[in-house]
């Protein structure tokens, strides 16, 4: 069971944006196992969200739920304050959920603007707007301040792994997303792009979108996160503004899913990191 | 396969922004031939910045149509000096009429190749859809425009068969399109012994005759060149100058007025060549209609393929199927669509063959004309890995093995030399694109 699910005060939002998407008691089970297991999380509007966890926590099996690939078995999903369904990936979509997964989904063979544009090209006289899409990415890649490449007319598999991941973010928000999923974004990098790509995470945490990325890297998590959220055995064991951990305890959470110090956290007061 | 690629971008070490290879658009993405590639740092809005641009290009291995052009021209040169016959107006127009044959298979191939799959049967399909159409046309005296509409059904819906199969049983391509090119040399037996005239069904269709016999008068031709380069000139200049008032950078004035230029002098000279005189006993002089046929597809095709959603969802379905899917494309449909238009092309080129040979007969070897499809398309820079390939380049292609078919020909060499030559020509084709993309895109 969730050791900070009855801490929350429900409807409190923690901090000055309201909450966003609302996971409440929400499980995943495949046959018997159990990978999630009546996860309560609030991911707050234009907040980024690190969801942190050991390999086969439930970090994936989380977010694929949120993104429409996988029904959970249980619980409740808000969006808004309102109860919804997320059952396909278009659904998602349409509430303005986009996921960046880690082999990001480009087509090497397309160029910058063919891929941000992949599946909802605009059409003018049913032909392809060439014109219109290109500067609509440049405008998206200029809002996101990705200056790096020299031209949206490149192909994409002549780009650098920092820019890819950038192209595969534009992409998702460009389309009026309000929450961005990055599943392991910095994994594959070096230092410098991973530099780059932190600071588009913090981009778009600033124009109002809500971000949950998911990493390993606990630097990258404390550069980055306003929030923390830890995965454990398919649990839940806490989440609350970054301010209320410290490596040590993000650490002792992650691998054991206690904290020495572990009071009731995550709840509403703390607001520190706000 | 996604994965793969994303390994190999972020991993593969590459060297910072600075030094990125391939800036640019590239002749061989989506870009119709129509369009121009415009721009990549906002420099290349000069000439001189646009020269650089092409140069690098061409040095990082994306050099587009050029390599099959040279050699097309160095194959011209060999023959020319081996035989002055070879650019007499006869022989030219005779390669052309050749040529359109392997240039219309090429790209029915073309549709395919580009999702990664491939169609083995072409060649039989076109016999049938030549056998369809002379069986409407002479055995049941139909108009020549129902005969030809029947074939192109009959090979489009089989082309949709092997989609169906392929993307509903998940078979691969390859196999299925084997079994389809035996299976339709079965139809194709079938139905021209079926017809009762020998093995043989003659067109009597004075029309479809002159598809490839037939010549437009010289008038016509000129009228015919002229609308075409005027059209070309009309569309290039009208989108750069589209793209020059939104700020987007085009290319520079002088690089499309040579485009323009080299295409009129290109014209100029095919329609001077067929309007001379090549008739041996009478005059035969005029641009063949088959010519229009193979160009009126090829603008067709090329703009299906460049300029719609369903084009660039083929694009993307090739290099990555798991993208395209998550991207909310359609991968049954699109794939569906490509099948089919593999098919019906392919129809296109029996009626065209059909009308060269003035009948069809149950010997047409369509397993030697679907290597010679499939060595056209890739010829011409087409990949059989999918995700890359033009209409314009089956039309290369298929101009580099009819000069090589038409010139041994005219040595008088054995067939074996000109299969031996065919086959050093593909070779070298893939070699060369093999070895200058080595390196610098992570297909």
């Amino acid at each position: 069971m969730s050791v900070v699910a009855e801490d929350r005060e429900t409807g409190g939002p923690p901090g000055p944006g309201q909450v966003l998407l609302g996971l409440r008691g929400i499980s995943k089970h495949f046959g018997p196992v159990r990978a999630l297991n009546h996860v309560d999380l609030d991911v707050p509007e234009g907040q980024i969200t690190a969801l942190v966890g050991d390999n086969g926590a439930g970090k994936s099996t989380l977010i694929k739920t949120i993104s429409g690939i996988w029904a959970p078995t249980n619980g409740e999903i808000t969006w808004d304050g309102a109860p919804v369904q997320i059952r396909t990936p278009k659904e998602a979509d349409q509430l303005g959920i986009a996921t960046v997964y880690q082999d990001l989904a480009l087509c090497d063979n397309l160029d910058i603007v063919q891929n941000m544009f992949l599946g909802h090209e605009l059409l003018s006289h049913r032909l392809l707007n060439e014109t219109g899409m290109e500067l609509a990415a440049k405008k998206t890649l200029a809002d996101l301040s990705v200056t790096t490449v020299q031209s949206v007319r490149q192909l994409v598999g002549s780009l650098s792994g920092g820019q890819r991941q950038s192209v595969a973010v534009a992409r998702a928000v460009m389309r009026d997303a309000r929450l961005v999923i990055m599943d392991e974004p910095t994994a594959a990098l070096g230092v410098s792009q991973t530099a780059q790509v932190l600071d588009l995470i913090k981009t778009i945490g600033s124009q109002g979108i809500s971000v949950i990325v998911i990493s390993h890297n606990l630097n990258d998590v404390f550069e980055v996160a306003d929030r923390l959220a830890v995965l454990y055995l398919g649990r839940l064991v806490s989440s609350g503004p970054i301010g209320d951990y410290d490596r040590q305890r993000a650490v002792e959470l992650i691998t054991t899913g206690t904290s020495g110090s572990d009071p009731a956290v995550g709840h509403g007061p703390t607001v520190t990191g706000d | 396969m996604a994965l793969d690629e994303n390994q190999s971008g972020p991993g593969g070490g590459r060297s910072p922004d600075s030094d990125i290879p391939g800036t640019a658009t590239v002749e061989d993405e989506v870009d119709t031939q129509v369009s121009s590639s415009p721009d990549a740092a906002d420099a290349t809005d000069s000439l001189g910045g646009y020269i650089r641009l092409i140069g690098k290009r061409v040095r990082s291995g994306e050099s587009g149509v050029l390599p099959v052009l040279g050699g097309l021209i160095l194959l011209v040169i060999i023959f020319q000096i081996q035989d002055t016959v070879f650019l007499s107006a006869g022989n030219l127009v005779n390669l052309l009429v050749q040529g359109s044959v392997f240039v219309l298979l090429g790209m029915a191939e073309i549709w395919v190749l580009v999702l990664g799959e491939i169609d083995l049967s072409v060649g039989y399909v076109a016999g049938i859809g030549g056998t369809v159409t002379a069986i409407l046309s002479t055995t049941h005296g139909l108009p020549w425009y129902v005969a030809v509409a029947g074939g192109m059904v009959a090979t489009g819906l089989i082309g949709a068969l092997w989609g169906v199969l392929v993307i509903r049983l998940r078979l691969p391509s390859f196999v299925v399109t084997l079994a389809g090119l035996l299976g339709m040399e079965g139809v194709l037996l079938y139905l021209v012994n079926a017809n009762g005239t020998g093995g043989t069904i003659r067109i009597t269709s004075s029309v479809l005759l002159d598809i490839a016999n037939g010549n437009m008068s010289n008038i016509a031709g000129w009228i015919v060149m002229i609308l075409t380069v005027a059209g070309f000139g009309a569309i290039t200049v009208l989108r750069d100058r589209h793209r020059r008032v939104n700020g987007l950078v085009a290319p520079p004035l002088p690089i499309t007025a040579v485009k323009v230029a080299v295409m009129a002098a290109a014209g100029v000279v095919l329609v001077l060549v067929c309007n001379t005189d090549r008739g041996v006993l009478v005059p035969v002089q005029g641009v063949p209609w088959v010519v229009l046929v193979v160009l009126g597809f090829l603008a067709l095709w090329s703009f299906l393929l460049g300029r719609t959603r369903f084009g660039r969802y083929l694009y993307a379905i090739g290099n990555n199927a798991e993208a395209a899917r998550r991207a909310g494309i359609s991968l049954g449909w699109n794939k569906l669509w490509a099948f089919t238009l593999t098919g019906l092309t392919s129809g296109v080129a029996g009626v065209v063959y059909a009308s060269r040979l003035g009948s069809i007969s149950n010997n047409i070897d369509g397993g030697t004309l679907v290597l010679y499809a499939v060595a056209s398309a890739v010829i011409g820079g087409a990949s059989l890995f999918g995700g890359r390939g033009k209409m314009v380049y089956a039309l290369l292609g298929g101009l580099v093995i009819a000069t090589i078919y038409n010139g041994m020909g005219l040595l008088g060499l054995a067939a074996s030399y000109q299969y031996m030559v065919t086959a050093l020509v593909l070779l070298a084709a893939v070699t060369i694109d093999s070895l200058a993309r080595r390196g610098t895109t992570s297909t």
